[in-house]
């Protein structure tokens, strides 16, 4: 039984199949995440495969500015994924809103409606990063299995005066 | 006695040569995409991943679903290895696919729900072909017995040629190949989300993909029965069947259904067949 419990944990590590969601985004993100899976980048050497069906999926990857329409799409999608699972927040409107941040419309970032394991800047982030951010979240995973130390957090210059989000509207 | 245990071993092994196939599949579309592709042995990575997966289902039936579909598909095979009855295994495998027919409707999502509609189509594309295949069994053996086969000193080949096209055509329906992959999309394409199996997730998506090795396995057999005389003729007509799937896989686009059912598999396939017949009844 151990055995076998060890090689599901090994196996979670070798196939995470990926649903992007695009919260509204410039189609930047979007392609660059589509751009992982062409022939020159080639993720599906990590196993990955895009399923498009949360019920199907271990990593959410979410791109674009979240705003209060589709924040419960968003929470759904997330709700709907069976365990375990992680999620790779890409762009800098789906980190902290962009350059539409504190915009009346917008929330700032995904991880005010879900939580969120990695966060990949840029905009758009190269391929590289975004594989590189899937990666992380396996590392994530791999953590929250005992197997290994939790990577480290990869801070943006002037991340530490940065204030705090701005709650979601009709939160206090 | 012995030919029931053989039978159980060949079952226990079947598993481990589908998963092995369907990870050649894999590669080899990479391959034949000019990409690196997966390694050999990530469809165990992805089953053994999904039985860890907490289990979350809609209703009752699929799992019930799930669990038939994968027993249909052992028993058919089960069947094949103890060379019993082709029509027995035809009848167990159409309460397979019907089952996952009725997984696929007992939920509200409109994606299951078409795929389980095109799933019908491609049901009544495929087993009239298979059930002339094993005709032409009948008519050159004498039974419906897969152990008569092996009585006969020359292959089958000769005699049914066009028959053998014909399973060609079933076995890529069967397998939801493109360019009839319409129920489902076995790749990472997506059409329909996963039509049919949009709604199974975790461990029951599992059994699913253990019962479509399974089919791979038993359908690899049947094309293997063309050549029963010599080893090494077995193993170049399953090599050569499996590689032309995955050729014609990457290099077709998705029919319609109306394509699928009417030209494709009642004239062409069912037109192979019959002047096949035709042929084993004159002769
Ligand atoms: S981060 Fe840049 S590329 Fe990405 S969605 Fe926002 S504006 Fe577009």
């Amino acid at each position: 039984m151990r055995f076998v419990e060890s090689m599901i944990k090994k196996s979670r590590l070798m196939s995470p199949w990926m649903i992007h969601f695009d919260c509204g985004s410039c189609n930047g993100c979007d392609i660059e995440v589509l751009a992982c899976l062409t022939p020159l980048y080639d993720v599906e050497r990590f196993g990955v495969v895009n399923t498009g069906n949360p019920k199907h999926a271990d990593v959410l990857l979410v791109t674009g500015t979240v705003n209060h329409r589709n924040r419960h799409v968003l929470k759904q999608l997330y709700e709907q994924m069976p365990g375990p699972k992680a999620v790779v927040s890409i762009g800098a409107c789906n980190l902290s809103g962009g350059v539409f941040k504190d915009s009346y419309n917008v929330l700032n970032g995904a991880h005010t409606v879900i939580p969120v394991d990695v966060f990949v800047p840029g905009c758009p982030p190269k391929p590289e990063a975004i594989i590189d951010g899937v990666i992380t979240a396996l590392g994530v995973l791999k953590a929250k299995m005992g197997m290994g130390p939790a990577p480290e957090p990869a801070l943006m210059p002037g991340d530490a005066d940065a204030a705090k989000p701005a709650a979601a509207f009709g939160e206090s | 006695m012995l030919s029931i245990l053989g039978a159980l071993g060949g079952l226990i092994l079947a598993p481990f040569a589908g998963g092995l196939l369907s990870g050649v599949d894999r590669r080899l579309t990479a391959r034949l995409q000019s990409r690196a592709g997966p390694p050999l042995l990530q469809p165990f990575y992805d089953v053994l991943k999904l039985f860890g997966k907490e289990p979350k289902v809609t209703n009752a039936w699929l799992v019930f679903s799930a669990y038939v579909y994968l027993i249909a598909s052992a028993f058919s095979l089960f069947i094949f290895f103890m060379g019993g009855d082709l029509l027995l295994l035809f009848f167990v495998l159409t309460i397979g696919a019907v089952f996952q027919v009725v997984g696929a409707i007992c939920v509200p999502s409109p994606y299951s729900q078409v795929g389980a509609q095109r799933e019908l189509l491609l049901m009544l594309a495929y087993e009239p072909i298979l059930i002339l295949v094993f005709v032409g069994f009948a008519m050159c053996t004498g039974s419906f017995m897969i152990s008569d086969v092996f009585r006969l000193d020359s292959p089958l080949l000769l005699k049914m040629p066009l028959l053998f096209l014909a399973l060609g055509y079933a076995l890529t329906i069967k397998l939801r190949k493109s360019p009839f992959d319409i129920s489902a999309g076995h790749h990472g394409h997506q059409e329909l989300v996963r039509g049919v199996q949009t709604e199974y997730s975790g461990p029951y998506l599992a059994l699913i993909e253990i019962g479509h090795w399974l089919d791979l396995v038993l359908i690899l057999g049947l094309c293997a029965l063309f050549w029963h005389t010599s080893g090494i003729g077995m193993c170049i007509l399953v090599a050569a069947s499996l590689f032309t799937e995955i050729l014609i896989d990457n290099i077709t686009a998705r029919l319609t259904w109306q394509w699928m059912v009417q030209k494709q598999s009642l004239l062409a396939g069912m037109g192979f067949a019959l002047v096949n017949l035709l042929w084993l009844y004159v002769a």
